[in-house]
């Protein structure tokens, strides 16, 4: 079963989300009103110790668990596409209160009616899809 | 010990096992990256026929919809097994902005009624704020190449310039909607 580990870090993950609250649509309302420092305390100490996982990573040159090389893919070079496509969803992530991953918690907390913002995500990925040659990046 | 895991955990908790996480994936040759499943889902849809973004081997990304269908997993067994009183502690000024726009109960529940509730997602105003939102979440994470957890967490923990960009993309996105936007819609 090679998918179970991967189903075990998600579920993981899914405990974490919704016990950190981080899945709440008003978590995110306060988080935009810059009234509450637990969302950026959640981001910024994950970010803080991913920092020094990814250094370490590089300079003890640690592989991964079948022997092999950890690749850092680095991000294409740009402005454009990561400030109106971060806007974009930016917009998207204040209005429905949730980003891709709590969407998914959320499903399983049983708030069903995630699954519209789910079904709207899908279709805004297939649109971007469609439209890609057109938009600058 | 025990009440502590009920109660909601601090964000000196939850920040450290997020990052936990991110370890994880790469540990196991992956990247942490939550919207990337999207994608994926349209091409087994057949979104492959119209746009060459959909055309790659999606049997080679399962291992991401594995990821998600854990999260579900993890939702339900948190939400069902692991919580006592489910309300979210706002600051004050956040609960006298909601309940000027008029909600009845802020932060009694994880999801407003007024937003994700029957009577809100079976009006057509109500429907359609939670389809553009989704709408523009996916859009906007595949034009900028990621969301939270690949930019703000993955790319940032990595150091990434273009994800700094994308980050104050998502908040001047966010701040948009929620100062000069949501005021009109609520």
């Amino acid at each position: 079963m090679k998918y179970l580990k991967f189903i075990a870090i998600g579920f993981i993950f899914g405990i974490i989300m919704y016990k950190s609250q981080a899945v709440s649509w008003f978590r995110i309302y306060e988080m935009f009103r810059f009234e509450s420092f637990h969302m950026y305390g959640i981001i910024g100490s994950a970010l803080m110790l991913g920092i020094a996982f990814v250094q370490i990573i590089k300079r003890k040159n640690i592989k991964n668990i079948y022997g092999e090389e950890i690749q850092f893919t680095p991000k294409a070079k740009s402005i454009t596409r990561y400030l109106l496509g971060g806007g974009i969803f930016g917009l998207g992530w204040a209005l429905a209160g949730a980003c891709p991953g709590p969407m998914y918690v959320l499903v399983g907390a049983g708030a069903w009616s995630i699954l519209i913002v789910l079904f709207g995500a899908i279709i805004g990925t297939f649109l971007y899809g469609l439209l890609r040659r057109k938009l600058p990046h | 010990m025990i009440d502590a895991i009920l109660q909601p955990w601090p964000w000196y908790v939850s920040g450290p096992l997020i990052a936990l996480v991110m370890l994880f994936l790469l540990l196991t040759g992956k990247n942490f990256g939550m919207s990337a499943n999207l994608r994926t889902m349209c091409s087994i849809g057949g979104a492959g026929k119209v746009a060459d973004f959909f055309k790659f081997d999606w049997k080679s990304q399962m291992w991401n919809l594995m990821v998600v269908t854990g999260a579900i997993l993890g939702g339900f067994f948190a939400s069902q097994f692991m919580s006592e009183d489910t309300a979210i502690d706002l600051n004050e000024k956040t609960i006298v902005a909601l309940e000027t726009a008029g909600f009845e109960n802020p932060g009694e529940a994880y999801v407003p009624e007024e937003i994700y509730g029957w009577d809100a997602i079976t009006s057509f105003k109500g429907l359609a704020i939670l389809i553009i939102g989704g709408l523009l979440i996916g859009f906007g994470t595949r034009w900028a190449g990621g969301c939270t957890s690949g930019h703000a967490i993955s790319g940032l923990s990595n150091l990434q310039l273009p994800s700094l960009i994308a980050v104050i993309g998502f908040f001047i996105g966010g701040i948009v909607m929620t100062f000069f936007i949501l005021p009109y819609l609520l």
